[in-house]
């Protein structure tokens, strides 16, 4: 691992407080995880890529943005290893970068329908945006 | 005059790499009452032995220091080792720089200073020892055995055919335990009830076997070679000794909705029960909790029907007391609840079962009579799912840390049954590891996968959706394909992790001995010493001590019993001398002492003392049973007025030795 | 009468009206007294699991101080204020350093570490007020009505923090319709995610996942699905192609204590 990504690794643990060395593998997350189909790296791909320092795919996969945060890993995990808490690790250091923000105020008038409740954009704001 | 030797061990380079020896004996040497200080390579090998030996001789010495390893390790070999030289050998000490110096420190002045400070201590209180000499108590020669699974018969009839008495104590109405309820068994797929129930027979037939069954342990006292233990007789509301198991009752009996735990509530039974066919004893119990005529006295049904009369609803709790010399713990296992995994919707869905539940769906004496049917609408299932490690290797709280070992194996047993048995159903089984490490337990796995063509998935589900067609749809990963999965299942199955008994730990305080935080019993030892507990004459057999196979459990049960054979073998056993003694001139007559006992060796008595004034006073003083002290110490501590003191570890020995690290 | 400090969220301001309204009303029939703060703001509507930073998490601090301020335990509606508010609370008393930091910046007259308890709406009904005797207020009981509860993912995980029920088998929301004379209908996907968190990024999630779970609710016979979530609201009857009706679940307890004209504001 070079230092750039044992960096980056070692920000992405701070942040997220989840310890990938207690993953066993066993796949139950991403058995549980109801985004599975709209992501290209699942939850145990990003415990295992953060153990190994691969956290620049991660970033720049769309995987970050389709994590409901729904925590059904996280309760689920029997090593209670927190898969979404490091997904959204790795999401806020997307975010943070210069020029990182997913969603911009001046996109959402468009996105919206007349009953879409408010709670929608301020996920969405503090989700995709730093 | 004291005249003192001290020995420093190397044990090779584990103390002498940390640990500078020869400046640790040439500095011990200069203490007071020292007249030799050696090291050696190896002190416990027989040269290092007989270097102890001559110093003793030529010396003449009056105590002996070890500087080495633990004193669990080898202060057996060198009290006898001085002992043959002539010394008492309760005038040796230990000094352990090894486990509390060497290997636990890195830098070798640090270490070297802290050894000088540990052999001080030893020489410290050496110099207050006094020679002890040991007593003998005898041995009852019969032996108690709690659990009447595979391993509690199993060590009973190895003990039983060594020629000594063995009360079998059971919980349940019968013995047999869980092996009595699994349909095949793995790696020979040879049926498990017929192996067990001739084993069940002969423990009945044994006339050295006595078994109580629908009994509890209520109490033990006493120490290895005479334990005292109270056994709960619960009232089963039959007359042991008419009931000739006709089973007329049961057939008559009018409350019939009572769940069948034999069947693991798959069907009912009646109220008056017999477990199964094969129970032994082969007697009636009625169950309180359902029982009419118990719960409102109306009924009374089996006491008409009973040719022998042998129904007593007036039945009460009976409590016996009897001695033992040696107990055999086997109090087994249990799989835990599926309830709070409710990811696999056990709740929501009888097609989802535990694997001991399907053992009884698969079994000719289970509901279905053998024809595997799932439990909602007694249909073929077609799609099965198996789902490993539920709750096994877990690290919260709903689960257990530990792999259950047996799970594997069944589970590939199953799969293959099932494909034998029914070759158009499919099978899948979810793992994260196939554990395998048996005697032609990995072949029989490959054998599963290879000519049965059970799908093994590498892979976890996560989700169980029960769907209103009946159908079961099991959401899980499939890391080797990188793919999630959805099976539409018939029957989903749940290797739930096993757990010990929850009589284990009542009974473990009982007995003073160990438990881990997982409620398995403690071995002595790991690997050494792994069938017996910590405390003395108590025994450990089958799964009580930890996750195992038939095959595994049947071979502690007998190792258990071997060990259990060779006390009642003793007509005595040599007893620690190291026991508390009180002063009766300090004594308060407080109690304090009594109380704190775990061993209940401790009594008071009055005692007549003769006065500074020349009158006779009655004072009330604590007096010790030498022969019930096991020496824990927890008398000298607690004794207000420091009456109470341990040979060999008195109040002023431990004072010297704090003295000595302070100096 | 118990007072509460009650935190009702931006959307209950706005697009659930409903959800609040009947929620005040039901607790003055209840004997539970609301207060509202006057200075509350919007919770974030999902809580930043992330460690190393605080902003996000200081307007829940502040009505959990505000809480303890008035003395009162703090209470809330909607599913995600809910969720946000304990995550947070729960951190706060479990990270020292996080505690340190936000209470550094904020700098309250007295430290908050964590001292205010949360209840959701429906912890309330079942801890102080209790099932039975809320069963015993009913007026008009939803009787032979087969009620779905749809719990989401926001009501019950992570478990640690929000502590309400069993997030794999609750029964909250199950003893609830019970209390008021329904039949709860019990579905293997009410505690799945409904998928509408990354509305604006993946709408196609937000249709299959809420089409699932009212399928489930459905295929088990359920008449009505019931939930304490907005979003949830929202993408179930936008989206899910649901065609039983889906209900806040504080309207169908102002309808069985006899609210009158209830759900028309929508």
């Amino acid at each position: 691992m070079n230092s750039k990504n044992e960096n980056l690794k070692e920000q992405v643990l701070r942040a997220s407080g989840v310890n990938v060395l207690k993953c066993m593998r066993c796949g139950k997350c991403s058995g549980t995880c109801p985004a599975y189909g709209e992501m290209e790296y699942h939850p145990h791909q990003f415990v295992y890529m953060i153990e190994k320092g691969d956290i620049e795919k991660l970033m720049n996969s769309p995987s970050i943005y389709r994590c409901l945060t729904c925590f059904a890993c996280v309760d689920r995990c029997p090593r209670g290893v927190e898969p979404a808490k490091a997904v959204e690790a790795v999401r806020l250091m997307a975010v943070r970068k210069q020029d990182g923000n997913r969603l911009k105020p001046e996109q959402i008038p468009d996105m919206l329908d007349e009953d879409m409740p408010q709670q929608a954009i301020v996920t969405a704001l503090r989700k995709y945006r730093k | 005059m004291n005249r003192i030797g001290v020995f420093v061990c190397h044990c090779g380079t584990n103390i002498a790499s940390t640990v500078d020896v020869k400046a640790v004996a040439e500095a011990l040497s200069h203490e007071r009452g020292v007249v030799i200080s050696q090291d050696y390579q190896y002190m416990c090998s027989e040269s290092g032995q007989n270097l102890v030996k001559n110093a003793i001789k030529e010396h003449n010495l009056t105590g002996v220091v070890i500087c080495s390893c633990s004193p669990r390790m080898h202060e057996n070999t060198f009290r006898k080792a001085c002992s043959e030289a002539g010394l008492n050998p309760y005038l040796v000490e230990i000094a352990n720089i090894r486990e509390q110096c060497s290997w636990i420190h890195k830098d070798i002045t640090t270490a070297t200073e802290k050894a000088v400070i540990l052999g001080r201590t030893a020489i410290a209180k050496v110099t207050l020892n006094t020679p002890l000499t040991s007593m003998e108590s005898p041995v009852v020669k019969r032996a108690l055995v709690i659990g009447g699974g595979i391993a509690g018969i199993q060590s009973a009839l190895d003990i039983a055919e060594a020629g000594f008495e063995v009360d079998i104590v059971e919980k349940e109405p019968t013995i047999g335990g869980k092996m009595a309820q699994i349909d095949k068994t793995f790696p020979t797929l040879d049926c498990a009830a017929c192996i067990l129930t001739p084993k069940m027979v002969e423990a009945s037939q044994n006339e050295n076997i006595n078994i109580y069954s629908f009994s509890e342990v209520s109490d033990v006292k006493g120490f290895v070679g005479n334990f005292t233990v109270k056994i709960k007789r619960k009232a089963r509301y039959v007359d042991e000794t008419k009931c000739t198991g006709c089973g007329l009752c049961t057939e008559k009996c009018p409350m019939k909705k009572v769940p069948n735990e034999f069947n693991a509530g798959l069907d009912n039974r009646t109220a008056i029960y017999i477990p199964f066919a094969q129970a032994v004893p082969k007697i009636a119990t009625i169950d309180p909790n359902y029982c009419m005529m118990l719960k409102n006295g109306k009924c009374g049904v089996c006491s008409k029907v009973c040719t022998a009369g042998a129904v007593d609803y007036k039945q009460k709790d009976e409590f016996i007391e009897k001695k033992y010399g040696a107990i055999v713990v086997a109090t087994g296992y249990n799989p835990i609840s599926p309830e709070k995994f409710d990811e696999y919707a056990y709740s929501q869905c009888p097609d989802v079962v535990t694997s001991l539940e399907l053992e009884r769906l698969m079994n000719a004496a289970g509901p279905n009579g053998g024809t595997l049917l799932r439990p909602s609408d007694k249909k073929h299932p077609e799609k099965i799912v198996f789902i490993q490690c539920v709750g096994s290797r877990c690290d919260d709280d709903r689960g257990k840390p530990y792999c259950s070992k047996i799970c594997c194996m069944y589970t590939a047993k199953h799969a293959m049954l099932i494909r034998e048995k029914y070759p158009d159903t499919e099978v899948y089984v979810f793992y994260i590891d196939v554990r395998t490490p048996g005697k032609n337990f990995d072949e029989f796995y490959r054998r599963a996968v290879e000519q049965y063509n059970v799908h093994y998935i590498k892979g976890m589900v996560g989700k169980v959706t029960p769907k209103a067609n009946g159908k079961i749809e099991v959401q899980g990963s499939d890391m080797l394909a990188d793919e999630q999965l959805r099976i539409d299942a018939d029957l989903v199955v749940l290797a739930m992790a096993i757990e010990p008994d929850k009589s284990a730990r009542p009974l473990a305080t009982m007995l003073t001995t160990q438990m881990d935080t997982n409620d398995f019993f403690t071995e002595a030892h790991p690997k050494l010493r792994p069938v017996e507990s910590a405390t003395a004459g108590i025994f450990l057999s089958g799964v009580c001590q930890g996750p195992k196979d038939i095959p595994e459990t049947v071979a502690q049960a007998s190792a258990a019993a071997a060990k259990a054979i060779g006390l009642l073998c003793k007509n005595s056993i040599t007893c620690n001398p190291c026991v508390a003694h009180s002063d009766e001139l300090m004594c308060n007559g407080c109690s304090a002492c009594e109380k704190v006992c775990p061993y209940g060796a401790i009594t008071y008595e009055n005692k007549e003392f003769r006065m500074p004034d020349r009158t006779v006073a009655v004072r009330r003083v604590a007096s010790v049973n030498p022969a019930v002290c096991q020496g824990c110490g927890a008398c000298t501590v607690a004794c207000p007025s420091g009456a109470m003191d341990l040979n060999g570890f008195s109040n002023s020995q431990i004072m010297a030795e704090v003295d000595a690290i302070c100096k | 009468m118990k007072n509460f400090t009650y935190y009702p969220g931006c959307t209950l301001r706005t697009k659930a009206k409903e959800l609040d309204r009947c929620a005040r009303v039901c607790a003055e029939i209840l004997g539970i007294n609301l207060e509202e703060p006057a200075d509350w703001q919007c919770c974030g509507g999902a809580y930043t699991t992330a460690k190393d930073e605080i902003a996000t998490k200081l307007s829940a601090v502040r009505v959990l101080n505000s809480a303890k301020e008035a003395g009162n335990p703090l209470i809330t509606v909607c599913s995600a204020c809910h969720n946000v508010i304990k995550q947070t609370n729960y951190d706060i008393s479990h990270d020292d350093e996080m505690c340190g930091k936000v209470n550094r910046y904020l700098g309250l007259s007295e430290n908050y570490s964590g001292e205010t308890i949360v209840y959701h709406y429906l912890e309330m009904l079942r801890d102080v007020i209790g099932f039975e005797n809320l069963a015993k207020q009913v007026k008009k009981p939803l009787k032979g009505v087969k009620i779905a509860p749809y719990y989401g993912c926001l009501l019950l995980r992570p478990k640690k923090a929000l502590a309400m029920d069993d997030p794999e088998n609750p029964s909250i929301m199950e003893n609830f319709i019970k209390a008021i004379g329904g039949t709860p209908v019990v579905y293997a996907q009410r505690n799945e995610c409904c998928g509408a968190y990354t509305i604006f990024e993946d709408k196609n999630q937000a249709v299959e996942r809420s089409a699932k779970i009212a399928e489930s609710a459905r295929e088990m016979g359920a008449d009505m699905i019931i939930t304490a979530c907005p979003l949830c609201m929202y993408n179930l009857k936008k989206n899910s192609g649901c065609d039983i009706p889906v209900r806040y679940f504080t309207e169908v307890l102002a309808e069985a204590l006899g609210v009158e004209e209830v759900g028309n504001e929508q």
